[in-house]
């Protein structure tokens, strides 16, 4: 599983895979102060990710995805109340580091990757001079040259051609997808065990996010990180997640490999998405969307909050919500009736 | 891909330049101004009299081939002493708006940056510093601690740091909610840094207009205060105390020489740094016209 790793050539770094998982989440909840009172956005998720492992968290937008990943990085604003159980990064509890400790992991063993690199970079500076930040943030002896050098073979590692000159230009001279690879770069500058990953291929255009994905799914391979995918495109997932974790109205509803969840879901969440993506190898006259909008989070519904939407729920799942149980090796899934998916797929 | 050179007309600081350079008046002003530095940096060669030199013989001579501008109610050339005030009134304009420009872009980007309490703390003093009457107070405190250049220099700098504060402030806290910051923070900038960084040349543009505008104010207000006698103390001149001397109306009536060129002098110094600082506004605001 981490043949990637050993390519980086440092022994410590395979002595120091032990037991544990690279990444471990346990009964995270996520609470918001806004104007319209306490909004929980995530609740009671725990997700672990081993090293070199690419997991996608997948769900639609508010699902608590992205506030599941700043959470991590303590990224979150102000109004962000966050609670769990252990956040722990190589076996050391990330909730327990200072500020300083902090800003030594944030760029240095995980790296993150934004959703819109267009924003995501400061128009103002050059993006050599953005690149070279994320390497001189992690140097010992900040050494401006040779970070600058760095910031070029780190674009050129990404695949922005003539690196050395487009070094000194501006994001606006920039391409989305070459702003994007810039951000990539910044992401593995210092060669992160971890890398988060915001949606990002969203905000690209449909023939660049191939590029973008393929040149990921490169990164991951040279850098041996393990990856947290966070998305709502299940292409992306088939192209380059190991295992998915489903997220619906700030909760864990499912999780399997990625080949048993395109081939079995066993929660009809996500087998709601699966049917709502148009396919190659299918005909079909019409796509099946999932009826209704994702639930209000300063209200959620009673019981299984998928319910208003779900087509197999009854009185059951007004009342009384499922607890994610263990289904299969390595699957979970909340939903009281997971049997009858497994034998109607 | 090659034949896309980096230019560097692209920057946002030359696109600045080209904006500048699009208004008149401004230009016209920096070059009054560099003359006026120049003048007064050479303030010797130039004049060729000493400016503290008492020749009672020569007492309030209007103008004339040795003295250009006259001599004053003790003999002294007006020229040289103008010459030699520039300096001293330069120097208060731009040494009181350094001190309120790094004053109020560091408490302005901190009270930004950290919100909360020192957010609050900091924005109470700027109120507390505006709601003075400025230059009374430095009035009082010239009288308590007695009138010299430094105490004047500080007190104006002080007095000025909040209009700079508050821009600064309010720069940081559009900056705060920026993408491109908080992907500076997950790759592990902290709090001086992303000062530094980012914050700090966002705010530039508008604190260069500011700091300008406080350059002229300064002046204007130093050469009030050593009016009053409470700033630049004789025999040292400045702009203001030369015009100590047109207080009576007889040198105002019979001897305008006195007092004309150092009035002049202060006037246009102000309204050039003044257009520089209208022409700075426009170029850093990319929404103005070009």
């Amino acid at each position: 599983m981490s043949a990637g790793r050993l390519s980086i050539g440092d022994p410590s770094a395979t002595e120091s895979v032990d037991k544990g998982p690279l990444l471990r989440i346990d009964g995270l909840s996520v609470e918001f102060r806004t104007s319209d009172g306490v909004v929980r956005a995530v609740t009671d998720v725990s997700l672990s990710v081993d090293a070199g492992e690419i997991v996608a968290v997948v769900g639609e937008s508010g699902s608590g995805k992205t506030a599941t990943a700043m959470s991590v990085l303590r990224l979150l604003p102000d109004t962000a109340t966050v609670e769990a159980d252990a956040i722990s990064f190589r076996g050391a509890d990330l909730r327990a580091l200072s500020a300083r400790e902090l800003r030594k992991i944030r760029g240095g063993p995980v790296g993150m990757i934004f959703q819109d690199p267009m924003t995501a970079l400061n128009p103002v500076m050059t993006v050599g001079a953005q690149v070279a930040e994320a390497v001189l943030l992690h140097q010992n002896r900040p050494d401006k040259r040779a970070a600058w050098d760095r910031a070029v073979e780190l674009l050129r590692l990404v695949g922005v051609p003539d690196p050395a000159q487009r070094v000194r230009q501006y994001p606006h001279e920039f391409s989305g997808g070459m702003r994007q690879r810039a951000m990539i770069a910044m992401a593995i500058a210092n060669n992160p065990d971890l890398i988060i990953a915001d949606e990002p291929t969203t905000a690209l255009d449909v023939t660049i996010q191939a590029q973008v994905l393929a040149l990921l799914k490169k990164a991951q391979a040279e850098t041996g990180a393990a990856t947290i995918l966070i998305t709502h495109d299940l292409g992306v997932v088939a192209e380059l997640a190991d295992r998915v974790v489903v997220m619906y109205a700030g909760r864990v509803v499912e999780t399997a490999g990625v080949g048993e969840i395109f081939a079995a879901p066993r929660h009809p969440y996500t087998k709601g998405l699966l049917a709502s993506l148009p396919r190659m190898d299918v005909d079909v006259d019409q796509l099946d969307p999932i009826p209704g909008n994702p639930p209000n989070m300063a209200d959620p519904p009673a019981g299984c909050a998928f319910h208003p939407r779900c087509p197999l729920a009854r009185d059951r799942c007004v009342t009384e919500r499922p607890a994610l149980v263990e289904i299969g090796p390595g699957r979970t899934s909340a939903c009281h009736f997971h049997d009858e998916l497994a034998v109607t797929p | 891909m090659t034949s896309r050179t980096v230019a560097a007309g692209r920057s946002p600081a030359s696109a600045a330049l080209r904006r500048f350079r699009s208004h008149p008046a401004a230009v016209v002003s920096v070059v009054f101004i560099v003359l006026v530095v120049l003048a007064a940096i050479f303030a010797r060669p130039l004049s060729g009299h000493d400016p503290n030199a008492i020749d009672l013989l020569q007492a309030r001579t209007g103008p004339s081939g040795d003295h250009l501008l006259g001599t004053d109610s003790t003999g002294r050339d007006v020229l040289s002493r103008l010459l030699f005030a520039g300096r001293i009134s330069l120097g208060v304009g731009l040494a009181s708006a350094a001190i309120a420009v790094v004053l109020g872009t560091l408490l302005g980007s901190v009270a930004g940056l950290l919100g909360g309490w020192v957010d609050g703390l900091v924005m109470r003093l700027a109120d507390v510093f505006m709601s003075f009457p400025s230059l009374v107070v430095i009035v009082v405190v010239s009288g308590i601690l007695g009138p010299s250049v430094l105490t004047m220099v500080i007190a104006i700098g002080l007095f000025q740091w909040p209009v700079c504060g508050r821009i600064v402030r309010g720069v940081t806290l559009s900056l705060r909610e920026q993408e491109f910051v908080l992907a500076s923070r997950a790759t592990g900038a902290g709090p001086l840094w992303l000062m530094r960084k980012h914050i700090i040349p966002a705010a530039l543009p508008p604190v260069s207009v500011v700091a300008t505008l406080a350059v002229a104010q300064a002046i204007a207000l130093e050469a009030t205060l050593s009016f009053l006698g409470l700033g630049v103390q004789p025999p040292a001149a400045s702009w203001g105390n030369m015009l100590t001397d047109a207080q009576s109306l007889t040198v105002i009536r019979s001897e305008p020489w006195l007092w004309l060129s150092p009035g002049i002098a202060v006037a246009l110094t102000v309204l050039a740094v003044n257009f520089i600082g209208d022409g700075l506004r426009d170029a850093v605001d990319p929404r103005s016209a070009s």
